[in-house]
């Protein structure tokens, strides 16, 4: 995979991991305002990353969850254990 | 309804083919204490979980434990795609070649065929609660056996990972425990 493809990634990788960890404290910490303040910033800053590396490398979500795509980029390789 | 997301949870990077190692993942691909049997226990016990915080927590970390067993693949794929013949039977991994070929098949490191009698779902969320806090004790203790046996650092590191979110898991669990105890014991007053 390109340099420049996994740097983008791991931008993606990081803010989804910490949004995935935040997830998780805000279920059962359903009422902490900070927490819920910092999966806001986090979740928009998620939603910039990955609209960014899917412009450049198609979809990261199927079904269209993604979003228009002008080829069918998503088959394409390398998937996730190849790269 | 289930989305995917196109990439690894953490990254997942080995430093060199290493056929033996990855027989001994396994067990986390496919085994007692591992990802798949975790996933399928609390995406099956989630269902009867009493509050929307019971069904969230569930949910939630059920979904994560997919993307785990997505890693533990992905390490698995590594260890031994490029591996020859002569590396294979050099290790211990000929006994899962000659049934499974470079397939990767949900079993223990013993090549023990995944079962749900691994798991549990008593619709009882406090005994379910208990088997998942007593589920990623089991698993994080497995992942430090893992990490003993290797020394490649980079495959530790997404090893390190792994236990760690087991550590997490844990302690959202108890959370969830003690809440929906209280809750239990709330409408018990009524």
């Amino acid at each position: 995979m390109a340099k420049q493809n996994v740097s983008q990634l791991q931008t993606v990788q990081e803010l989804g991991f910490a949004l995935v960890e935040m997830n998780l404290y805000l279920d059962t910490h359903p009422d902490d305002a900070n927490a819920l303040a910092v999966f806001n910033d986090l979740a928009t800053r998620y939603a910039t990353a990955r609209s960014n590396y899917e412009a450049q490398f198609g979809p990261l979500i199927d079904y269209g969850t993604s979003g228009p795509t002008s080829s069918w980029a998503w088959i394409q390789e390398p998937w996730p254990w190849q790269v | 309804m289930w989305l995917y997301e196109k990439r690894l949870e953490y990254p997942v990077r080995v430093s060199k083919l290493d056929p033996q190692m990855a027989k001994y993942l396994y067990t986390q691909f496919g085994g007692p204490n591992g990802e798949l049997g975790a996933a399928v226990r609390y995406l099956s016990q989630r269902y009867t979980m009493p509050t929307g915080r019971g069904k969230g927590v569930l949910t939630d970390i059920g979904t994560e434990e997919l993307a785990h067993w997505e890693m533990i693949a992905t390490m698995i794929f590594k260890l031994t795609q490029s591996a020859t013949i002569a590396q294979i039977e050099a290790s211990d991994y000929g006994g899962h070649y000659a049934i499974w070929d470079s397939g990767i098949f949900p079993s223990d490191s013993n090549g023990v065929p995944f079962t749900t009698a691994y798991i549990n779902t008593m619709g009882d969320p406090v005994a379910d609660l208990h088997e998942d806090m007593a589920a990623e004790q089991k698993a994080r203790a497995t992942y430090e056996n893992l990490i003993k046996l290797t020394d490649d650092v980079d495959l530790q590191d997404g090893l390190k990972f792994l236990r760690e979110r087991e550590v997490v898991h844990f302690q959202r669990f108890g959370e969830t425990l003690d809440y929906i105890q209280g809750y239990m014991d709330s409408k018990k007053n009524f």
